[in-house]
């Protein structure tokens, strides 16, 4: 595995990897009754930068993102978030820990409105900086900021994905974990959110964990990537350099979605 | 002329509807024939000792015609082919109406419900006469409150909760055991005079009673934690049924079926209401009548179901509040943003409890008597019924339920004009839970989301705007 890297990409912030790993997973196996949906996955984020993981359907990618929040635990391995072991802390108290979810699927209150749903992710920060930070989101996400008293289940798909972002980002997160972004959406949304992602990188030095199956585009956003097959890590390396590879290219860019 | 205009024109696609519509009102009425043939068209009769049977071919002739008639009617009108359907969508006339008259309907339920005694006692002439009446208004009002605690689990939490009547049998008998406690009585006469007990013990045990049954919540919530929907719904049911049955089955404490009667009545904060020289009627110069108790209990279930809304609506814009809402929309969601769903659950089960163990002290201070009678399931559907009618999370509709079905059931005792139509062996209370499920079903079928269906947010930043919650789905989780 190539582990020694140095970013090559001039618009994204250049991580400090002096010191240990921001979120460090090792060896993590996760069950789900008697079938083994991770098999002993290592992952490190280090501080400032985008790392993604890819994969196809039923990898373990949403399984890992779930296991490093605490639903479900693994069985085996271990997850230290700046040194601290987090494997046993309960959900509510991770997020206490400011990391932040984009779960799978979106997971925005429906019947609350945008500015509710906002408020809701600011509740781990006692809403100190609630006004600041609900300006940023709007700076990131205009059209949240037309939409803000609608229902969240009235929006669009992309909208949605907005204001699931939006709402992670309500915590001032550490660490940003977003689980298929793209998911469902105009590939235009999809430039939308990205361009967001690395925005928030460059500019505040977020550190963000991206699960993606769009392999194209989250690589080329991506400082470093991981491969997950079969609940097994096969690749990894800088996104650029992992985009070239012929087995990645094969299996997910189908000869090129450029 | 090539043009035709639309007025005289039939559309193009026009479909027949006097043959289908005939054709199928024909197959239902043979369908009722077969169905009503045995069922009406025959009556058993004794006749001299043994079982005969008699024929109403007339009674058949009628119900099916009935049948046929409406069946041809609805073919040729609602839902025929031809007719346009509705493609109306968004907030109904109903809700629209919501939101035009929302700010003032409020004031407006509040000033009648305040001045209701007085309107009372003056159309009807007098306070004797007006008894009805108020009683009514109390058990409106019971009800309202117990929709208002049940809609703190159900409407704003998500929590499907069948056995709410439990908290209330818990308030009811904290109150009936406390002040009709012997040792306790001794223990208050000794300090502060023979009659303290009597006096003050509905003061002393109100707020008792809510914490005991607030208590009793986070005790049913514990196990129920990991559970949602059906599976909570059951559970919640049987524990409605377990403190049923142990009310019975613990003769020693509770006393049984028989219940517990004369529990201490309602005083004006320790001035009893009775003709005696310290009573309230002598107190204040008024000529001694037992309406006045039943006049000041009315003011105290409503300050009692004004204070459940006041708190309700409070909570609902804390961060708890907030996190109820959240919970009931998606769990997962919920503990990945740093709440507690425990916490957050238990409190809300505490919360519901405890105002359904005030309204149960009101209860037992009300009747005097208290037996487990009083706490069977079809209480707790009643109030569920007036939740998910009045539409969930919504207080002013949970109120206009629970005035529609507690008033309405009442109305239906007095159908007695029925009898004039139907003659005197008609008994028109037969039909009152007729009449009522017909109604439930109407209500569902036209209004899913219950009477208010719109949520206001609790908070905005520029303006309010009502969303009808017919265009929102349901939260997964």
């Amino acid at each position: 595995m190539s582990d020694t890297l140095t970013a090559t990409t001039p618009a994204l912030a250049t991580p400090a990897r002096t010191d240990a790993p921001m979120l460090q997973v090792r060896g993590v196996k996760t069950f789900y009754g008697n079938i083994m949906a991770l098999r002993g996955v290592d992952v490190d984020v280090y501080k400032g930068e985008i790392v993604t993981l890819i994969g196809s359907n039923g990898a373990g990618k949403s399984t890992l993102m779930m296991t490093i929040f605490g639903q479900p635990r693994p069985r085996e391995g271990s997850i230290l978030f700046e040194g601290r072991d987090i494997t046993q802390v309960p959900t509510h108290e991770i997020a206490h820990l400011k990391i932040a979810q984009s779960p799978e699927g979106r997971r925005i209150f429906p019947r609350m409105s945008v500015f509710e749903n906002l408020q809701m992710g600011a509740a781990v920060d006692g809403f100190a900086h609630f006004d600041a930070d609900l300006e940023k989101v709007f700076v990131l996400f205009p059209r949240l900021k037309e939409r803000i008293n609608q229902r969240g289940g009235t929006l669009s798909g992309g909208e949605q994905q907005m204001l699931a972002i939006g709402r992670a980002l309500m915590s001032r997160p550490r660490l940003l974990m977003l689980d298929e972004p793209s998911l469902g959406l105009a590939p235009l949304v999809v430039r939308q959110i990205f361009d967001a992602i690395r925005e928030l990188n460059r500019t505040e030095g977020l550190t963000v964990f991206l699960v993606e199956q769009n392999a194209f585009h989250a690589l080329k956003l991506a400082h470093r990537g991981y491969v997950l097959v079969n609940g097994a890590i096969t690749l990894s390396g800088e996104g650029r350099e992992l985009l070239e590879r012929p087995e990645v290219r094969a299996a997910y860019l189908e000869g090129g979605a450029h | 002329m090539a043009v035709q205009t639309a007025d005289t024109a039939p559309p193009a696609a026009a479909n027949p509807v006097l043959g289908p519509a005939f054709k199928d009102a024909l197959i239902v009425g043979l369908i009722a024939l077969g169905l009503f043939g045995p069922l009406i068209g025959f009556e058993t009769v004794i006749i001299d000792g043994a079982l005969g049977l008699a024929y109403r071919p007339s009674l058949l002739a009628i119900m099916v015609g009935i049948i046929f008639f409406g069946r041809l009617l609805l073919n040729v009108t609602l839902w025929s082919p031809n007719r346009k359907p509705s493609t109306h969508t968004g907030p109904t006339l109903f809700d629209r109406a919501g939101t035009v008259m929302g700010p003032g309907v409020k004031p407006a339920l509040l000033a009648f419900a305040v001045l209701f005694p007085a309107i009372a006692i003056f159309s009807l002439g007098g306070l004797n006469e007006s008894r009805y009446l108020i009683d009514l208004g109390i058990l409106i009002l019971t009800y309202v409150m117990l929709g208002w605690g049940l809609n703190i689990v159900v409407g704003l939490a998500g929590l499907l909760d069948l056995g709410y009547v439990a908290f209330y049998a818990v308030g009811a008998y904290t109150y009936a055991l406390l002040a009709t406690s012997a040792p306790i009585n001794d223990f208050f006469a000794g300090l502060f005079g023979a009659t303290f007990w009597a006096n003050w013990a509905f003061w002393i045990c109100l707020p008792m009673a809510g914490i005991f049954a607030g208590v009793w919540g986070m005790i049913l919530g514990f196990p129920v934690l990991r559970l949602r929907g059906d599976y909570l719904a059951i559970v919640t049911l049987a524990f409605g049924e377990i403190i049923r049955l142990v009310l019975i089955n613990w003769v020693d404490f509770t006393n049984g079926g028989a219940g517990i009667a004369s529990i201490p009545r309602a005083t004006f904060f320790g001035i009893p209401f009775n003709a005696g020289p310290d009573g309230f009627a002598a107190l204040f110069g008024l000529p001694f009548s037992p309406m006045h108790r039943i006049v000041f209990l009315y003011f105290v279930i409503l300050a009692l179901a004004l204070l459940t809304a006041f708190v309700t609506v409070r909570l609902r814009r804390l961060p708890v509040g907030r996190a109820w809402e959240a919970l009931r929309e998606d769990e997962i969601a919920c503990r990945s943003l740093g709440i507690n769903t425990t916490t957050t659950k238990l409190s809300a089960f505490a919360t519901g409890a405890m105002f359904g163990g005030f309204a149960g002290c009101f209860f037992a201070v009300r009747a005097g008597f208290v037996s487990p009678e009083s706490f069977t399931f079809d209480v707790s559907a009643m109030i569920l019924a007036i939740v998910v009618l009045g539409g969930m999370g919504s207080q002013i509709g949970v109120a206009v339920a629970a005035a529609v079905m507690m008033g309405g059931m009442e109305m239906l005792r007095n159908l007695g004009f029925l009898k004039q139509i139907f003659g005197n062996d008609f008994d028109p209370s037969l039909y009152r839970m007729l009449i009522f499920g017909f109604a439930m079903v109407a209500i569902m079928v036209w209004k899913p989301r219950g009477l208010v269906s719109t949520r206001d947010p609790t908070i905005f930043l520029k303006e309010r705007k009502a969303v009808s919650g017919d265009l929102v789905k349901e939260g997964h989780g």
